[in-house]
């Protein structure tokens, strides 16, 4: 069912994949995700859907290799297909002519970025975009990003591609402009986002993130999503995964990602083992 | 449902016993894993009966000329009956009769509450114990699994309309079955990537292994019930879609009430606090106990606080129990007789040896420097005045915090419905609780959608779900039907 049509390697360790869902590319809106299974044995990790093609039933997924099930999905060939892929979930971004966005994109954050700015820009919006990695082989969709925006940012935490620096250097010059910014997107890392919020909160702009929890139905049955937002419990799968950026409590939030990285590191060892079984 | 007999003819008795001797006949206990031993595995704690133990409890049967199991039974299934079958050995024959009734008895024989149904009414129970229904239930049932005797009912000619089942749980797994037995074409639609409902997520492998669902599942599509995994009602498709471009001609809402409730107190977002949605359907429907086999994982700690009293929680905390922690621990703000779970549940936990606090109330979660869990602060409570249901309130005793030491907590303080499909089909009308609000007959405000079970009872019992589907069914084919003699070309 799930096949993967085309597998388009972005950097070393991200890629993006084109799979077949028809019943999913038809519904999808811009901030849609779906959650997909890769094996019989796998895990259930969110992935937002950077593009969908309803003619061809398509959707288009980019994933980082990061833990053991993104790292499998990262080696999954062309034709190889997925056990599962459920969606679209969430809440869709709400788009309208604001005037002036800014849409940053941290690392792998980007593709979630994307079809935001995309939607924006097509619904009259002057869109300024910043996209931030670690190195110049993690910049990803800088092509894509250029197309939909009137003006492009592209910093490096090295300084071997745009601007030395981080995303939020960048905001911080735009900001200084004194251009009329209506609202920030902002999608990467939770200290960025956090960072961003930060940065935004005195001067009153509106900014929306969306986060990355952890999450397992993607329905709202579980609760393992649950983040603080404006004192009040959401579930990012249901509710969000966008919130007012100046409303969410990253602490809270950014203790709970950590909780399972002891096993995801089990898991990892496990997977290098069986690579290095499979060498042999 | 001929069940009110005007005048009821005398029916012979088969078993050759006199009313006494079989009331002095002591019940018997079925077949258990040692609690030792089960707590190191998920492997089912109950083996059930064996054909000497089920032969020996269907002896106890008075075969009462007025069988108030019957009426005990929400989907009245003939007890009667079925226990005379299988005191003449007819185990086939006893199952088929269940199975009138009731299309998951595998099921039902493991986690219906008989103590509050058949059982509790049974005339053997005034003098004695009850006989064991749900126990026999089961012995046929597995009984049928075991030997491949299954043949599937007679489905009537088809009828050439089509019916959108929405979640796969019992509810929706009975709608389809009486539904496809009236020669409708019944689809189901489930969110998950696995048919079964609470079935497959919730309830432990230990209380009811997969592989019987599965059974019970394969059993339904053996009517020719197609099962669509993966797909959301409200996000995939919604209602109308279903109508309007899919062609069915009803629905079934049986999404049940899958979304956890918090207590909202300090604390509770901290790393290790779960929902006992999250745990079980980690552990369940995800194979965590496998882990790394199976890719999902779950942090459980050495002492763990599980929250409430009902099932969840009893199988939340007895699934705690089975990771090898130094300590389970159920915190309840009633008292014993208040817990809503099923006895031989609570007897099965206290045997695992969990630990119970009853009349505690948690009031915040303490947590360390590096967001782990250090303590959870707790307040006694007394019973005061019954509440709407009877239930004597619990009062919290001023200055009585105290600190219990743990580094889990389980919140199992029950679950409502998830608000997608109410969210996304206008002219669906809910309660505040968010249940989706339908008459007695299972029909909601929408012509042509239906509902029952959790979804509208807000956290119920897998019978009831039954029961509700077995009702709505109903409604569905008088609907059809109506609806088929209006389309009707006329003749004359
Ligand atoms: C841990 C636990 C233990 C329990 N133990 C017992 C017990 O021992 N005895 C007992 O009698 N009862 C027990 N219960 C209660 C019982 O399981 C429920 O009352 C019963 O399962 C309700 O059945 P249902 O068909 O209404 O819904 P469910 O079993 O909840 O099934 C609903 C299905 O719908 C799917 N769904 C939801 N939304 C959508 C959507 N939008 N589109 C498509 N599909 C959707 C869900 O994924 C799910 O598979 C227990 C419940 C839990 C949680
Ligand atoms: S009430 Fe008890 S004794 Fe009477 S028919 Fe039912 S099971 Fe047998
Ligand atoms: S992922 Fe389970 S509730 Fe959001």
């Amino acid at each position: 069912m799930y096949v993967i049509h085309r597998r388009t390697p972005l950097s070393s360790a991200i890629t993006a994949l084109e799979v077949e869902a028809p019943l999913i590319a038809r519904k999808r809106k811009p901030g849609n995700f779906v959650i997909v299974r890769p094996t019989a044995t796998g895990e259930r990790i969110p992935l937002t859907i950077v593009e969908s093609d309803s003619e061809r039933g398509t959707i288009t997924l980019i994933v980082q290799a990061i833990g053991k099930t993104t790292q499998l999905i990262h080696t999954m060939k062309e034709g190889d297909e997925f056990e599962d892929v459920v969606g679209p979930l969430g809440e869709p971004t709400p788009i309208e002519n604001y005037g002036k966005v800014v849409c940053v994109g941290g690392g792998v954050g980007t593709a979630v970025v994307y079809p935001m700015a995309k939607a924006l820009k097509a619904a009259g919006n002057k869109v300024i975009s910043i996209i931030g990695a670690q190195n110049s082989d993690t910049v990803i969709l800088e092509k894509e990003m250029s197309a939909v925006s009137d003006e492009l940012f592209v910093t490096t935490d090295d300084g071997s591609r745009g601007i030395k620096g981080f995303v939020t250097q960048a905001l911080g010059e735009i900001m200084e402009r004194g251009d009329d910014i209506h609202s920030v997107y902002a999608t990467g890392p939770l200290p960025m986002m956090r960072a961003v919020a930060n940065q935004t909160r005195g001067s009153g702009i509106r900014t929306v993130v969306s986060l990355n929890p952890i999450m397992m139905d993607g329905t709202g049955m579980c609760g393992a999503c649950r983040v603080t937002v404006g004192g009040k419990l959401k579930f990012a799968c249901v509710d969000g995964p966008e919130f007012d950026a100046h409303e969410i409590n990253f602490e809270e939030l950014i203790a709970r990602n950590k909780n399972y990285m002891n096993q995801e590191r089990e898991a990892m060892e496990t997977l290098k083992q069986e690579h290095q079984c499979q060498a042999g | 449902m001929s069940r009110n007999h005007v005048s009821k003819p005398k029916v012979e008795k088969i078993i050759p016993l006199k009313p006494r001797e079989r009331m002095q006949i002591p019940r018997h206990a079925p077949i258990e894993q040692d609690p030792g031993c089960r707590i190191n595995n998920f492997s089912e704690v109950s083996d059930g009966f064996n054909v000497e133990l089920a032969s020996e409890e269907a002896l106890r049967c008075l075969e009462c000329n007025d069988p108030v199991c019957t009426k005990g039974c929400p989907v009245n299934v003939d007890i009667r009956s079925f226990i005379g079958l299988i005191y003449q050995k007819d185990y086939q024959g006893a199952i088929n009769k269940i199975r009138e009734s009731n299309y998951l008895p595998a099921i039902c024989g493991r986690v219906c509450p008989q103590e509050s149904l058949c059982e509790s009414v049974c005339l053997v129970g005034k003098k004695n114990e009850p006989l064991a229904i749900g126990k026999l239930e089961r012995f046929v049932a597995d009984y049928e699994i075991n030997t491949g005797g299954f043949t599937p009912p007679k489905v009537d000619e088809s009828k050439g309309q089509s019916v959108a089942v929405v979640g796969s749980g019992p509810g929706g797994l009975t709608v389809s079955a009486e539904l496809a037995q009236r020669g409708y074409a019944v689809t189901i639609f489930e969110a998950l990537h696995e048919a079964g409902g609470v079935l497959k997520f919730g309830i432990p492998e230990f209380r009811l292994p997969k592989h019987i669902v599965d059974a019970e599942i394969d059993r339904v599509k053996a009517l020719g019930v197609k099962i669509e995994t993966n797909v959301i009602i409200g996000r995939t498709l919604t209602i109308d879609e279903l109508f309007e471009e899919m062609g069915f001609e009803a629905v079934y809402l049986g999404t049940g009430a899958g979304s956890p409730r918090f207590l909202n107190i300090p604390g509770e977002n901290l790393g290790d606090v779960y929902s006992a949605s999250e745990l079980l359907t980690r552990v369940n429907l995800m194979k965590a106990y496998k882990f790394p086999e199976y890719d999902t994982p779950l942090k459980l700690g050495k002492r763990i606080a599980v929250i409430g009293g009902g099932d969840v929680a009893m199988d939340a905390v007895r699934t705690s129990k089975r990771f090898n922690p130094e300590k389970a621990i159920l915190l309840y703000r009633r008292s014993r007789d208040e817990m809503p779970a099923r006895a031989e549940e609570v007897h099965h936990a206290e045997e695992e040896g969990v630990e119970f606090h009853f009349l505690t109330n948690p009031v915040e979660i303490h947590g360390n420097e590096d967001g782990s869990i250090r303590a959870i602060e707790c307040q006694k409570m007394e019973l005061g005045e019954p509440d709407e249901q009877g239930r004597r309130r619990p009062v919290p005793i001023e200055g009585s915090n105290f600190m219990m030491d743990v580094d889990t907590v389980v919140m199992a303080i029950g679950q409502k419905p998830n608000p997608i499909i109410q969210q996304t089909t206008p002219g669906l009308e809910t309660s505040g609780w968010g249940t989706v609000i339908v008459d007695g007959n299972g029909s909601t405000s929408r012509e042509g959608v239906f509902a029952g079970g959790d979804i509208s009872r807000g956290g119920a019992t897998v019978i009831q779900a039954v029961a509700d589907g077995k009702q709505a069914s109903r409604s569905i084919d008088t609907y059809l039907t109506e609806k088929r003699m209006e389309e009707a070309p006329v003749q004359n």
